[in-house]
C-alpha cells in the first residue's frame, strides 16, 4: 500500500512546477523516437513470426473436413487482434523500453543528474517522466497496430507458402464475421498498456538508491512489475469491455 | 550571505546533523571540513533544498529557503549553482549543451546570446573547443571544469561544489581550487565548498566549519586552522605525514 500510495503522489509530482509547452514537445518528440521508432525493428521481427507460428498452429489443431480453412485466420486475426498484438507485444515492450526507462532514470539518479535538475529548480520528476509516459501513449497504440498488420501478413505468407491454405481463404478468414469493436478494445488496451509500462519503469528507475547494483535492479524490477500490471489490467480489461 | 540556523537531520530515526547553525559571507570561499560519514554532504544538501532538515532553517539573504512558499523557494533555487561530486553533467547531452541549460530553461534569451554566454564560461574555466565533445570523452578535470562553467552560467548568486577535487591529481586539484576562488571574487557571490582535501583547505579556505559526528565542532580561517586546540580537528589535520612533517618544523 505504501508502494502504492508513493507511485500516486509521485504521477501527481508530474503536474506542479511545469515547464515551457515548448519544452515538452521537444522531450515528447525526442522520447518517442526512442520508445517508439527504436523498437520498431523488434516489434517487426517477434509480430511477423508470432503471426507465421500461430497460422502453422492453428492449422495444425485444425484438420477436419468439416471445418472450412478459412477459419485457421479467422482465429489468428482474432487472437492476433484480441491478444497478441496488444498484450503480448506489451511484455516485449515492457522488456525493451520498460528497462531503458528505469536504466536510464536509475543511472541519472546514482551520478546525481536528478539533483542537479532540482538544484537548478526544475522538477525533475516533470521533466523527465512526462514526456517518457506522453510519448508511450502516443507510440505503443501505433506499434501495436503495425504489429498486427505485420502479425496477420506474417500469417498470410505462412499460409501460402506452406500450402496450409489458400491465400484468397486466408483473406477471406481475415474479413469474415469481423467485429469492430475488437479493433477499439485492443486500441484502448494499448494506451492502458503505454501508461502501465512508462509509468511503473518511470517510477522504480526515480527512486533507485545505491550504485549499478542497484539500478541493474531496478531495470529488473521494473520490467518485472510492468509485466503482472500488463497481466493484471488485461484480466480486468476484458472482463470489463468484453 | 547564507545562514544556516539550527539545522538537524536524521535518517530512519538515525540522527546525522545536530543543531547547526554557520554562516557563509558573500565574496570568500566558505568550506565544510570533516572526515567522510561526517554529514557534510547531507547539510549540503540541506542547504541546497535537496533534503529537508528535520529542524532548523536556511536563509539566502535574510529569504527564509527551508520553511518560505514555493515560489520563492523556485526564485532561490535559480540563482544557485551546484558542481556535483561526480560533475552530473547529462549524458545524452553534448559539453555546450550542457552549460547552456539552464539558460534554456530559465531564460527567454535568444540563441546567438546563450551561445555568447556558453563560451564565455568555458574560456573562463579555461575550456576550449570541447563545445560538441560528449561527457564521457572528458577527463575528470574537464567535467569538473564544465560543471563549473554550467553552474555559474545563469549568473548564479550562490554557489555550491561538492567534493570539486575527488578523483583528480593534485595539480589539477589545485587549479580546481584557484578556479573556484577566482570565480568568487569576480562575480562577487557566496561559495560553499565541502571538501576533506587539505590542501583545499590551506588554498582557498576563507572560513571553514569543521564537521565531528554530525555536529559542528569548529570554525575559523585557515591561518587559524593549524593553532586550533579542538582533538578532532587536529587528528584530522594532521593525518597524513606531509602535515604532520610541517607541524613538526613548525615547532
Amino acid at each position: 500500500m505504501e508502494s502504492i500510495g508513493k507511485f500516486l503522489i509521485f504521477m501527481g509530482r508530474m503536474f506542479i512546477r511545469m515547464e515551457s509547452f515548448g519544452t515538452y514537445f521537444k522531450l515528447t518528440v525526442d522520447e518517442s523516437i526512442k520508445v517508439g521508432y527504436n523498437s520498431i525493428l523488434i516489434f517487426a521481427i517477434v509480430s511477423t513470426f508470432m503471426g507465421a507460428v500461430t497460422t502453422l498452429q492453428t492449422a495444425y489443431n485444425l484438420i477436419s473436413p468439416f471445418i472450412p480453412s478459412y477459419v485457421i485466420s479467422l482465429v489468428v486475426r482474432d487472437m492476433t487482434i484480441l491478444e497478441l498484438a496488444p498484450t503480448i507485444m506489451a511484455i516485449v515492450y515492457a522488456g525493451k523500453v520498460g528497462s531503458n526507462i528505469a536504466g536510464e532514470l536509475g543511472t541519472m539518479r546514482i551520478t546525481e543528474q536528478i539533483d542537479a535538475l532540482e538544484v537548478m529548480g526544475i522538477n525533475s520528476a516533470s521533466y523527465l517522466v512526462l514526456p517518457k509516459i506522453i510519448a508511450s501513449l502516443i507510440m505503443y497504440p501505433l506499434l501495436v497496430i503495425l504489429a498486427g498488420y505485420l502479425s496477420l501478413l506474417g500469417g498470410y505468407m505462412t499460409a501460402v507458402l506452406t500450402g496450409v491454405m489458400t491465400g484468397y481463404d486466408y483473406i477471406y478468414g481475415i474479413r469474415y464475421d469481423f467485429v469492430e469493436f475488437n479493433v477499439k478494445f485492443a486500441l484502448i488496451k494499448a494506451l492502458a498498456f503505454a501508461f502501465l509500462v512508462a509509468a511503473i519503469s518511470s517510477y522504480k528507475g526515480y527512486f533507485t538508491k545505491g550504485g549499478a547494483l542497484e539500478v541493474g535492479q531496478s531495470s529488473t524490477s521494473a520490467v518485472t512489475n510492468s509485466c503482472i500490471a500488463i497481466l493484471t489490467a488485461d484480466y480486468l480489461l476484458a472482463k470489463l469491455l468484453l | 550571505m547564507i545562514e544556516v540556523n539550527h539545522i538537524s537531520h536524521s535518517f530512519e530515526g538515525k540522527q546525522v546533523l545536530f543543531d547547526i547553525s554557520s554562516r557563509f559571507e558573500k565574496g570568500q570561499t566558505n568550506l565544510i571540513i570533516g572526515a567522510s560519514g561526517t554529514g557534510k554532504s547531507v547539510l549540503l544538501k540541506c542547504i541546497v533544498g535537496l533534503l529537508q532538515p528535520d529542524e532548523g532553517y536556511v536563509t539566502y539573504d535574510g529569504r527564509d529557503f527551508t520553511s518560505g512558499d514555493r515560489n520563492l523557494k523556485i526564485d532561490i533555487r535559480r540563482e544557485i549553482g551546484m558542481l556535483f561530486q561526480g560533475g552530473a553533467l547529462f549524458d545524452s547531452k553534448n559539453v555546450e549543451e550542457n552549460v547552456m541549460f539552464p539558460l534554456n530553461i530559465l531564460t527567454k534569451m535568444p540563441l546567438d546570446e546563450k551561445l555568447d554566454r556558453v563560451n564565455f564560461c568555458l574560456q573562463r574555466v579555461d575550456l576550449e573547443n570541447v563545445n560538441k565533445k560528449m561527457p564521457s570523452e572528458l577527463s575528470g578535470g574537464m567535467k569538473k571544469r564544465v560543471g563549473i562553467a554550467r553552474a555559474i552560467v545563469n549568473n548564479s548568486q550562490y554557489l555550491f561544489c561538492d567534493e570539486p577535487n575527488s578523483g583528480l591529481d593534485p595539480q589539477t586539484s589545485i587549479t580546481i581550487d584557484n578556479l573556484i576562488k577566482e570565480i568568487t571574487i569576480e562575480f562577487d557571490i557566496t561559495t560553499v565548498v565541502v571538501t576533506h582535501d587539505m590542501n583545499s583547505v590551506m588554498e582557498i579556505g576563507d572560513y571553514i566549519a569543521f564537521m565531528f559526528e554530525g555536529r559542528l565542532l569548529w570554525e575559523g580561517s585557515n591561518d587559524q586552522i593549524i593553532d586550533c586546540n579542538v582533538q578532532e580537528l587536529e587528528n584530522f589535520i594532521f593525518a597524513n605525514k606531509l602535515m604532520r612533517t610541517m607541524r613538526n618544523m613548525k615547532s
